[in-house]
């Protein structure tokens, strides 16, 4: 392989991975737009979807299906919604009114616990996913696109677009936007605020859950531990974006994906979470506000 | 209640040193070191109100400070405390250098991306600092002719002089005019500054103690174990020491000790359901928050900024 070429196939690679990122981005946007609140939780619930799938795949059993795809796809979306709000529910609301620390730490709690149920389920070594789509793939010059990247590609835009079309084109979007602007004005003219904020948590838990059984899929093994990394990643992807922002969690997802497959393919394996962090920290010193971010971090 | 609290302290302290059982003798000392990092963290979060999430890499600092000076100068320990002290207390106010131009959560995250950044800089600089297989065969301490070895008594009670002395330092420090200076930036920082406090020198203040505890404890710790890896300083123990901090409650000085005397004994205790143990735990620290959202023995505090809450 020329050098041209390992350099395409490590952006595509890289493309591949921003786009997992990017949806698991969406959910620490959105929860940060309405309630300035990281949820750091939220890592875990991409793992417990990515779970959920493989559970899906196992009991369909046989390889190359996928139509198994499509029903461990909705299988997770379902059970992260629901954890999702559950979560929002049981360790966030209650706190709603106490300092902001206080919900950092029931956030950690819920880490822990879900970190150890799934351990307790599923075993703490690293677990095979079945491949649910053929290896073979399109060739483009010396270039391969496999079918899981083109699914990976074609799910995560049409989730993206459908997103925006609900923030901006539906009742609960202009709920959701005019929440985040204000939310005491938001609920005098009539909205439940609540209620906008266990569907943005609902809505952003499902993205999640998908992106946990496209990463599971993608990679074909997956470990409890992975939503700690893979979380914080997305984090940075949603910082670099611009937080609050859809399209820039797309975009910081991409971004990051790239420097990272880049990094994996010219500097070494090791190095390549430093160069996620790195990103990370330059960013918030250079422009705090994010690429394509309005908001200042200059709160709190 | 301060009486009471101290005497409460002071039975459990002595009970604790005679206990003759070795195994838990070692959950005594590993409690030490984590109440003088909770003592330590506290300057920074609970005093000065800067969210830290990148503490462990300044632990680190300490232990790999005086793992170096040990094994390639030969530098004994009561050298190599004060050397690891100021040199986490150096790296503490470096990194906050850039990173007190940032505020709030965004703070909370560059500290956390520095701190990764320490770990895998450490674990890839092989020639340096071992590599995740880390350094071995760091001297224990001695005073005159009695070696520490590797019996946890001695650490505990090194650790209990450092505990008191950091203790009593940080109640009076947060009585000081420095004290009230952190209280002011913390709730204010434009009040603050305009009645001419330097809120950047002050929070660098805050970072170098804090970071000075910390280098302290990672020297104890690297010569306790004699041996040291990356493992050890994981982002799993800046969100331990943290929780410890706010469990106890913030800026409250017995709090912040009770936090990680409850932090490290009570998965010890759950030790019988071994598997179960973090579950348990992420379990009670969910509950409790809910129960007392300021911490054990914290007061309602508006420290951090309040979740905007709808309108009741």
């Amino acid at each position: 392989m020329s050098a041209g070429d390992l350099f395409l196939q490590q952006v595509l690679n890289g493309l591949t991975l921003g786009f997992v990122y990017a949806l698991i981005a969406l959910g620490y946007t959105m929860v940060y737009g309405i309630i300035q609140l990281i949820n750091f939780a939220h890592g875990e619930v991409f793992m417990v979807g990515a779970y959920a799938g493989l559970t899906v795949l196992l009991m369909i059993g046989g390889q190359g299906s996928a139509a198994g795809l499509v029903a461990a796809l909705g299988a997770a979306a379902v059970v992260c919604l629901l954890l999702g709000l559950a979560i929002e529910r049981v360790a966030y609301r209650p706190l709603r009114s106490a300092p902001k620390l206080s919900a950092l730490i029931s956030a950690i709690g819920v880490s822990f616990i879900l970190q150890n149920a799934v351990m307790l389920v599923y075993g703490a070594q690293d677990r095979y996913v079945p491949a649910a789509l053929p290896a073979s793939g399109w060739k483009f010059g010396a270039v391969t696109v496999t079918p899981m990247q083109a699914v990976i590609f074609g799910v995560s835009i049409a989730l993206m677009v459908g997103l925006q079309a609900l923030v901006y084109g539906t009742r609960l979007g202009r709920n959701m936007r005019a929440t985040a602007q204000d939310p005491l004005a938001a609920r005098l003219m009539g909205i439940s605020v609540e209620r906008v904020i266990a569907s943005t948590f609902a809505i952003g838990s499902a993205l999640a859950g998908i992106g946990g059984v496209l990463f599971g899929t993608y990679y074909s093994t997956i470990n409890f531990h992975d939503g700690y990394l893979t979380g914080l990643k997305a984090f940075t992807a949603a910082v670099l974006g611009g937080i609050g922002n859809v399209p820039g969690a797309l975009l910081g997802g991409v971004l990051l994906g790239l420097l990272e497959g880049l990094a994996a393919g010219y500097l070494s394996a090791q190095w390549k979470n430093v160069v996620a962090f790195a990103v990370l920290v330059l960013v918030l010193l250079l422009r705090p506000r994010g690429l394509l971010g309005e908001r200042v971090a200059e709160r709190a | 209640m301060r009486k009471r609290t101290s005497l409460a302290f002071g039975l459990i302290l002595l009970l604790s040193f005679f206990d003759p059982d070795p195994y838990r003798s070692e959950i005594y000392a590993t409690a030490a070191l984590y109440a003088l990092l909770a003592l330590g963290l506290n300057v920074i979060v609970g005093f000065a109100g800067l969210l830290h999430l990148g503490y462990a890499a300044l632990f680190a600092v300490g232990a790999y400070t005086y793992a170096l000076l040990n094994l390639r100068l030969g530098w004994p320990f009561w050298l190599g405390l004060p050397a690891s002290g100021a040199a986490a207390a150096l790296a503490g106010v470096l990194l906050g250098l850039p990173a007190i131009r940032v505020r709030g959560d965004y703070l909370a995250i560059v500290t956390l991306g520095f701190g990764e950044i320490i770990r895998v800089v450490v674990t890839n600089l092989e020639g340096w600092t071992g590599g995740p297989n880390g350094l071995m065969g760091i001297d224990h301490p001695s005073v005159g002719p009695v070696h520490f070895g590797v019996d946890s008594k001695p650490y505990y009670a090194l650790l209990m002089v450092l505990i008191a002395f950091t203790a009593a330092a940080c109640s009076r420090l947060k009585h000081s005019r420095v004290g009230l200076a952190w209280a002011a930036v913390r709730e204010n920082e434009l009040a603050a500054s305009c009645l001419g406090m330097n809120a950047r020198q002050l929070k660098l203040l805050a970072l170098g103690i804090g970071g000075w505890v910390a280098g302290l404890a990672g020297c104890v710790f690297a010569a306790k174990q004699g041996t040291i890896t990356p493992d050890s300083f994981d982002f799993i123990v800046s969100v331990m020491v943290l929780a410890m901090v706010i469990l106890g409650g913030l800026g409250s000085v017995p709090g912040v000790i009770l936090g990680a005397v409850v932090l490290s004994v009570v998965p010890e205790l759950l030790r019988e359901f071994t598997q179960y143990r973090m579950l348990l735990l992420g379990l009670i620290m969910l509950l409790l928050m809910r129960w007392r959202p300021q911490g054990l023995l914290g007061p309602a505090s508006a420290l951090f900024r309040r979740v905007r809450e709808p309108a009741a």
